[in-house]
């Protein structure tokens, strides 16, 4: 038998027109710990899901042990061994450990043997130093804890190949080390251990073997004892397009428009987020923000759109301190845009029409209403000049914004965001999700923005858009910026180099 | 046809209380009564008679304005069980506007009274409000068992410090004459609360349709989320809704001291609060329709009575049909009109159509080009 546990070639994935995944070919060995590193959305957990059978690829086979084999859903899958543990817990918070591992077990008779389930597990959890008592109910146990019953459950079921996506996201950092300890045990145990993660230095503390995704293709798979969070990093960001940069015209910034002085932010889990971020815009300058997602830049924007109350710091526009205004004010006394990062979630309501979205961001003050009062006819001409003009694909301005596509539904966002003719505009993670053409669409509409004076602050992970779009890049890691660069600086290696940064210093708060 | 099909869609709390009172008339058979005698009854009772009319307009009243007591609440997300509460102590308020205070022209009086009233019941309403906005505490629970605080408030004050001395019965002295509400429909009990009612609805109607706060409280219902983002200070409308409910709830009961009671009775409500929640989705959240299905249900408890003394019906009976619409309006409720499937689903049909006569269609004028 060869030593090869895994398989992949030539998978392919498309939803619709969109290849999620783009010839996919991954070997695994058996008895290692192999990562699948890349930023959200490079095909990650799809291609976790077409092993788990959760997905059919449209191209392309899976060899296991050496035969191909079709996987065609996750109970074939765990018959198969393989068993996969995912980012929400899939535990009943009510029930003890023993109860949830017996839970959908097959080949139960009408009985419930739960002292012999009992037995096995106490085993399990010796053979592994899980330390995991399985007559405890889950909710008492911390989130740590949860994950390895996560992980007996599958064990449990004789899995030899578990399947992790993006383990550590909901641990605290103290967790984090034993969690990854314990991988180590599994591997030392003989499973095969795939991990998905955005996290270099968990890569570097625990993998064997890395393979590196992006937008849907396999872009380098690197030995981890060969190489270094630098070269990691660089691959994972790394630009396969030589982009010709965008007709930008000439840069002429102007006056400091927007600051923020020392931000300090903590999240729900008390870390921080931010740790003393500072920044400033000038008018007609586009500051990117570059990082690995999750790094805090999240947390900025909502600060600066004044969605979330910072610990301490500064938010200042035009000199004035904005630290504690209202949304409303920030939007309507000192002219602030945001395009947030989930339009689905916060910068539209679905259930509107798209005349309704239209009228979301500016509804309160003229010429939208007056006295109290929508100006519906307004409204809906306003709605179908932006529809035109920002080429909106639609069939009429009353149908309901769910409907649209995810491009459309951008491009309407930013005819709102842009067309109130903001100082300020903040954008997060415009291009998520989009096509060629709507991505385009978006940065032309940005850099028309930087040509008409705006200080414009651009979020994202992807760094080929930054380089399009921003003047200076600032890098984010840990909630701190780690330097700031101009597009011509911004060599692959140094802006790896900031970003994976963390992974350097040796800091697990990444 | 697809538009027939919408429309079809968009009356189906119609349909409902139709269902609902077909099966209810299988429960009438098993009584060992005719349907159509008791239902006719009903009808006559509660909407053609002079009489009857009057009762069920009586009944009208409260109930309207406790189903947009809910109603409003609702566009913003919010469920409001707790009328029957804020009635009470909109009933509270007015009683004690109109019997403690010093003496003064019915013109003011009156409208001191309906404010103190309002302002009783918008009390009622701003506590869970702002527990909910503030503390990020479950409304539903706060308003449901605020209910019982009321009621027992009103307990105590109708029974002690401002029951009428040698009283029978938990009730305070009778509000001066003056202050009467006028009625509508003469030598009955029906009063202008139920005008009031209607007026408020309309009012309601054209604020959530063309003001901006309707837009606001729209928005916060279907995605708060997208309302912070908006700059709508989402905490503060829930304030203020609840609060604007609670004065709705509280002018029902205002109505029934200053209409119909002149006293504040302990325990004078029989569920008006919770017959709103029924009442709001009769309307389907439309303050326009909210006067139909609250008119609508004051007749089905209003007709019951006639009922039951005509043909002999056991009041169960009538109780298991008013659940029965209840259950069946709310089942109807939960479909939703899905103008693509409904579409599709048209299209198929007509293409099934052109396929079967197409063959002899497409045969005769290919003949005719050759």
């Amino acid at each position: 038998m060869s030593d090869t546990a895994l398989l992949l070639r030539g998978i392919s994935k498309l939803f619709g027109t969109f290849r999620a995944l783009d010839h996919v070919d991954i070997e695994i060995k058996r008895g290692t710990v192999h990562a699948v590193l890349g930023e959200n959305g490079a095909g990650k957990t799809t291609l976790m899901n077409v092993l788990f059978g959760l997905y059919q690829p449209d191209e392309g086979e899976i060899s296991l042990n050496g035969t191909v084999r079709a996987i065609p859903s996750p109970k074939q899958a765990m018959e198969m061994g393989i068993g996969m543990i995912h980012q929400h817990f899939m535990l009943v918070d009510t029930l003890t450990v023993a109860e949830n591992v017996a839970l959908g077990l097959p080949g139960q008779g009408a009985t419930l043997k739960l002292q012999a389930i009992t037995d096995r597990l106490t085993e399990l959890s010796d053979e592994y130093g899980f330390d995991i008592d399985p007559h405890e109910e889950v909710w008492k146990l911390p989130i740590g804890m949860r994950q390895r019953v996560e992980i007996l459950k599958v064990l449990f079921r004789d899995a030899d190949i578990i399947i992790l996506d993006e383990p550590t996201s909901v641990l605290a950092p103290n967790e984090i080390s034993s969690f990854l300890d314990g991988l180590a045990r599994l591997r030392d145990a003989g499973k095969t251990v795939i991990f998905i993660t955005h996290k270099l230095d968990e890569v570097e503390a625990v993998a064997d073997t890395v393979t590196i995704m992006r937008h849907g293709h396999v872009c380098a798979e690197v030995e981890v004892a060969k190489s270094d969070a630098r070269e990691m990093a660089r691959l994972m960001v790394g630009r396969e397009v030589v982009h010709d940069r965008m007709d930008r015209g000439s840069a002429s910034p102007g006056a400091v428009i927007f600051e923020a002085r020392d931000l300090r932010v903590r999240d729900q889990r008390g870390i921080e987020a931010l740790r003393g971020v500072s920044i400033d815009v000038r008018a007609g300058e586009v500051l990117g923000i570059a990082g690995v997602d999750g790094n805090g830049q999240a947390e900025l924007a909502n600060v600066v759109a004044g969605l979330l109350t910072p610990d301490s710091g500064r938010v200042l526009i035009d000199g004035e301190d904005v630290t504690a205004s209202s949304v409303d004010d920030r939007r309507h006394k000192y002219a602030l845009s945001y395009v947030p990062e989930d339009r689905h979630h916060t910068g539209l309501v679905l259930d509107f029409t798209i005349a309704q979205n239209a009228m979301l961001r500016d509804f309160n003050v003229p010429p939208f209403s007056k006295n109290g009062l929508v100006n519906t006819s307004h409204v809906r001409d306003v709605a179908q000049d932006w529809v035109e003009r920002y080429d909106v694909r639609m069939r009429s301005i009353d149908q309901t914004v769910r409907f649209l596509s995810g491009g459309n539904q951008q491009k309407l966002i930013f005819a709102r965001e842009v067309e109130c003719d903001p100082r300020v505009f903040v954008v997060m993670q415009p291009c998520k999700g989009l096509d060629v053409g709507a991505i385009e669409a978006v940065q032309r509409t940005v850099m028309s923005q930087r040509a008409a004076g705006k200080a414009i602050l651009y979020i994202s992970t992807e760094l080929e858009h930054i380089m399009t779009v921003a003047d200076r890049i600032a890098v984010m890691c840990a909630g701190e910026i780690t330097g700031i660069l101009t597009p011509d600086e911004a060599t692959d290696e140094r802006i790896g180099t900031l970003m994976g940064g963390h992974a350097e210093e040796g800091a697990a708060a990444c | 046809m697809l538009a027939l099909v919408r429309y079809t869609f968009a009356l189906r709390p119609v349909w409902a209380v139709l269902l609902a009172l077909l099966v209810g008339s299988g429960l009438i058979l098993l009584a060992g009564v005719s349907p159509f005698a008791a239902y006719g009854e009903l009808f006559k009772g509660a909407f053609l008679d002079y009489w009857g009319l009057a009762g069920t307009l009586v009944k009208t009243s409260p109930i309207l304005l406790a189903g947009l007591a809910v109603i409003l609440p609702l566009r913003a997300g919010l469920l409001n069980i707790g009328a029957e509460g804020q009635i009470y102590m909109g009933a509270l308020f007015s009683a004690m506007a109109a019997l403690l205070l010093p003496e003064m022209h019915p013109a003011i009086h009156i409208p001191v009274c309906i404010l103190a009233g309002a302002l009783g019941g918008g009390l009622w309403g701003l506590i869970p409000g702002y527990l909910k906005a503030y503390h990020g505490m479950n409304e539903v629970i706060l308003t449901l068992l605020l209910n019982f605080i009321a009621i027992n408030i009103v307990s105590y004050v109708a029974g002690g410090p401002m029951m009428q001395a040698g009283a029978p019965y938990p009730y305070s002295e009778e509000i001066s004459q003056d202050l009467w509400l006028p009625w509508i429909l003469p030598s009955t009990d029906a009063h202008a609360g139920v005008i009031f009612g209607v007026l408020l609805a309309l009012i309601m109607f054209l604020v959530l349709r063309y003001s901006t706060v309707g837009f606001a409280l729209d928005t916060i219902g279907k995605n708060a989320t997208a309302a912070r983002y908006a700059g709508i200070p989402v905490k503060r409308y829930v304030v203020g809704v609840m609060f604007a409910a609670g004065a709705l709830g509280g002018l029902a009961g205002t109505f029934e001291v200053l209409g119909l009671k002149y006293r504040l009775y302990h325990h004078f409500s029989p569920g008006y609060g919770f017959d709103g929640i029924v009442v709001a989705f009769l309307a389907t959240v439309n303050p326009l329709l909210a006067p139909l299905a609250a008119f609508f249900l004051a007749g089905l408890k209003a007709g019951a009575l006639v009922m039951q003394r005509a043909v002999g019906l056991e009041s169960t009976v009538i109780e298991a049909i008013k659940g029965l619409v209840i259950i069946f309006v709310a089942a109807s409720l939960g479909l939703r009109y899905d103008a693509q499937k409904w579409a599709a689903r048209l299209m198929r049909r007509r293409k099934r159509l052109d396929d079967e006569l197409g063959d002899t269609f497409q045969a005769r004028t290919r003949g005719e080009g050759r």
